[in-house]
């Protein structure tokens, strides 16, 4: 891979004929795409970027491979989506398909989350932790070590087609359809057991199902970050649009600090920094940017907050010896005190971000406490509807019900059901113990189901009557209600 | 209209040469990954002519070479899906009403296969869950005219009631006013006392005068089969008159009416139609639906529970 050097025509012009693809110049009714060839960047960010895409990349890699033991019989994978089981496993939680809402929870923190982000440090998640920008990342490296760099890619596409110019470019996409085939493949591992799940893929027993999801995954992941890029965060992403709501003018993000940078303009060695802005023009700035646009043109939804051309200018700005930070993270409201020559400030706590984070923390304690406190048995009625009731030889009624006694725990469990609500009102079994309860084993991690009589007397005024079943477990005194009603009318 | 077909400036796109008060129009040409979508379909549905079935002809339609046919997987798949169940079936036809209810993998098939064949064949009549119409048993209660024991109930649906199987259970209630066996006043008093040895007494309050004159009409006539008390006879498949439970109706009309014509359904046999094993299942169904009585005296051990086996 070949560093471009930076001074690429003239020992004192540090210039690289960049532009930004969203420029206003540019800008016209009908456009096609402008590819986009990023330079490669040297620095702080880049090198953090480096370290997200490697932590990222492994956590999703290697995820689905942990192990947990959770005993005899079940699935021992840390993290598992069990569609066919209708379980979701994370460790020591598991959860079952009615308890979804604890997903809900994490989506509510996730979402207070990249407010929180947004309003602190702009869009970090855009520049550093999304797929989409990791992915790109990745190909983009792909890419660069096959073809070369900035300069070495626009020559190669420029040129007419040779055996090396295919070489190349067959070589490029066959390794990025290989790393397509594993973002697929390693996605679905979280929805078997991984190991079975690896073997059944090779050798090609695994479910049409599983294939097709690899298929498709391989097929988008090279499509949007081999392909599409920019175009995704820029006319595909809703967060784009929303950032402006959740940046305000003292968030961080990556600016141009035109406070110091204007008036711009080529600057040859030896000649007086007086009566002129820091930065030269060089575009060193737009060249490095993967989204192709220009940062000096301020905030703009095309802007991931990727920081590579801070780590741009920093070198640049080295190289013509002033002080790094022309571009730096910091907020409108620090250029503009500056303009008016006041003190930088920074203010992270704010109103908004305080908000943000209170209601991450009660939101955290809210599903700590439901899960700390979460139930291991529970009860679901369902009420026969016909006949409507009974009326039995002695003028009583009958109700019947369907009970579903939902038992989440591993091990089976001897439950009690009881009813009670309804003046009389009894169950009615074979078996019934003599305060009026029936017991049943309750299996481990399944729902058990239970039909059960309840016999009213005679004199039960007809209509509608509330009427509630208990289950209670008979060591831990855990115990569920559920509440029915009981029907009662005058014979036909 | 001029038929100038010329370049546009902004697009570089060729117009279609028609004007309109100045308006022209774009000839954009499809996307090409539209045109190349559109060229495969053509390809895969030649293909698909000739592998599966396509074109209808004169008598019939070409079967394609992979001979597919929808019709053929059901029936293949009812097939299986009848082989995977027959183990099952088979048990249960040999299985004693001790076996099943020690057995909740057992109960738990009786019941599902009991549901569905009773959807199917009994429902029209007797109503879902059992709930019974005038004139057609509700079989959901405790009350039962030829027993309710599930050898008993098993038995009813293999002869039928009044049907055409030559063991079939038969009785037959006189048809006490239309054929002029009693007098319109005999049968009105026979109602008052019918009403007066019933649970139907406090509601219907019957005529202490009538009822008395009725019994003595009751006593020659009726108590034969119906019991002196009106206990019923299930061997004889007289109902029980004690009870309010009204095969024809609860109202006093409702009893005149069944006095006067002596109404009987029809219960058709169904030992032909299904295996034992379904007519095991379907009588465990009926007997489960919360009247059944129990076939022997409850065993000494504790009951089985009435746990059903998990989902």
């Amino acid at each position: 891979m070949n560093k471009v050097t930076l001074i690429d025509r003239r020992d004192d012009d540090h210039g690289i004929d960049a532009q930004a693809v969203n420029s206003k110049e540019a800008r016209a009714l009908y456009k096609k795409r402008e590819q986009i060839y990023p330079k490669l960047a040297y620095g702080f960010f880049r090198n953090l970027k480096w370290a997200a895409m490697a932590v990222l990349l492994g956590i999703y890699y290697v995820t689905p491979w942990l192990r947990w033991d959770r005993g005899e019989g079940r699935p021992d994978q840390a993290v598992l989506v069990d569609f066919e089981g209708r379980r979701f496993y994370f460790f020591f939680i598991e959860l079952w398909p009615q308890e979804v809402y604890y997903i809900t929870g994490l989506l509510i923190l996730a979402s207070l989350g990249i407010f929180l982000s947004s309003a602190l440090f702009g869009r970090v998640w855009c520049g550093y932790a999304c797929p989409q920008t990791v992915w790109t990342d990745l190909y983009i490296y792909v890419e660069r070590a096959i073809e070369g760099d900035r300069n070495e890619r626009m020559r190669l596409d420029k040129a007419p087609l040779s055996f090396s110019k295919a070489t190349k470019k067959i070589a490029k996409h066959a390794i990025w359809i290989a790393i397509a085939a594993a973002t697929g493949g390693a996605w679905v591992f979280y929805f078997g057991d991984a190991p079975t799940l690896v073997r059944e893929l090779f050798t090609g027993t695994a479910s049409a199902a599983t294939y097709l999801f690899v298929g498709v995954l391989t097929f988008t992941t090279y499509a949007l970050a081999g392909t599409m890029r920019e175009q995704v965060c820029t006319f595909m992403c809703p967060w784009p649009r929303i950032q402006a709501a959740m940046i305000d003018k003292d968030a961080l993000s990556v600016t141009y600090r035109l406070d110091r940078g204007e008036p711009r303009g080529p600057h040859k060695k030896g000649e007086t920094w007086e009566g002129r802005g820091d930065c030269i023009d060089c575009r060193q700035c737009v060249a490095v940017c993967p989204q192709g646009i220009d940062i000096r043109d301020g905030d703009q939804l095309e802007c991931i907050n990727c920081a590579l051309c801070i780590d741009a200018c920093d070198d640049v700005m080295r190289k013509v010896g002033r002080p790094a930070g022309l571009i730096a993270y910091d907020s409108y409201a620090n250029v503009k005190r500056r303009e008016v020559g006041k003190a930088t400030a920074y203010r992270l706590l704010r109103p908004r971000t305080i908000l943000y984070g209170v209601l991450m923390a009660i939101v955290a304690v809210v599903m700590i406490y439901g899960l700390a406190t979460r139930h291991t048995l529970d009860l679901n009625v369902i009420r026969d509807r016909s006949p409507p009731f009974v009326r039995l030889a002695d003028g009583s009624v009958r109700n019947d019900y369907a009970l579903k006694v939902i038992n989440m725990t591993n091990v089976a469990r001897r439950v009690s059901i009881q009813v009670a609500g309804l003046e009389g009102a009894h169950l009615q079994a074979p078996n019934l113990s003599a305060d009026g309860q029936i017991f049943v084993t309750a299996q481990p991690d399944s729902v058990t189901n239970v039909r059960v009589h309840v016999i009213a007397p005679a004199a039960t005024a007809p209509g509608s009557h509330d009427l509630s079943f208990e289950v209670r477990d008979l060591d831990t005194r855990e115990s569920a209600t559920s509440a029915s009603a009981f029907l009662s009318g005058t014979r036909r | 209209m001029s038929d100038k077909r010329e370049r546009d400036e902004i697009s570089g796109t060729e117009t279609t040469g028609h004007e309109w008060d100045g308006l022209k129009e774009l000839d954009t040409p499809l996307p090409r990954w539209w045109l190349y979508v559109f060229y495969g379909s053509i390809l895969i549905s030649i293909v698909y002519w000739v592998l599966m079935p396509a074109w209808p002809l004169a008598n019939g339609y070409t079967r394609g070479t992979l001979n597919w046919s929808d019709r053929a997987n059901v029936a293949a798949d009812v097939q299986s899906l009848r082989a995977a169940r027959m183990p099952m079936f088979e048990r249960l036809g040999q299985a004693s009403a001790e076996t099943i209810a020690a057995d909740p993998e057992l109960q738990e098939f009786a019941r599902a296969a009991g549901e569905s064949v009773f959807g199917d064949n009994c429902r029209t009549c007797h109503g879902a869950g059992g709930a019974g119409a005038p004139g057609y048993p509700v079989l959901a209660d405790d009350v039962w005219i030829w027993g309710g024991t599930l050898a008993d109930i098993e038995h009813t649906l293999r002869v039928g009631v009044r049907s055409t199987h030559p063991d079939t259970r038969m009785s037959q209630m006189p048809a006490f006013g239309r054929d002029g066996l009693l007098t319109p006043a005999q049968v009105s008093d026979v109602t008052e006392h019918v009403i007066s040895i019933s649970s139907a007494r406090d509601r219907l309050a019957p005529d202490a005068g009538a009822a008395a004159r009725g019994a003595i009409v009751y006593a020659e006539q009726c108590a034969l089969c119906h019991g002196a008390t009106g206990a019923g006879d299930r061997a004889q498949g007289a109902p029980s008159l004690a009870d309010d439970v009204w095969l024809y109706g609860s109202e006093r009309a409702d009893i005149r009416s069944q006095i006067e014509l002596g109404r009987g359904g029809v219960m058709p046999s169904w030992e032909a139609r299904f295996d034992a094993g379904t007519l095991r299942a379907l009588a465990y169904y009926v007997h489960e639906l919360g009247g059944g009585e129990p076939d022997a005296p409850p065993p000494a051990a504790p009951a089985t529970e009435a746990s059903a086996p998990s989902q």
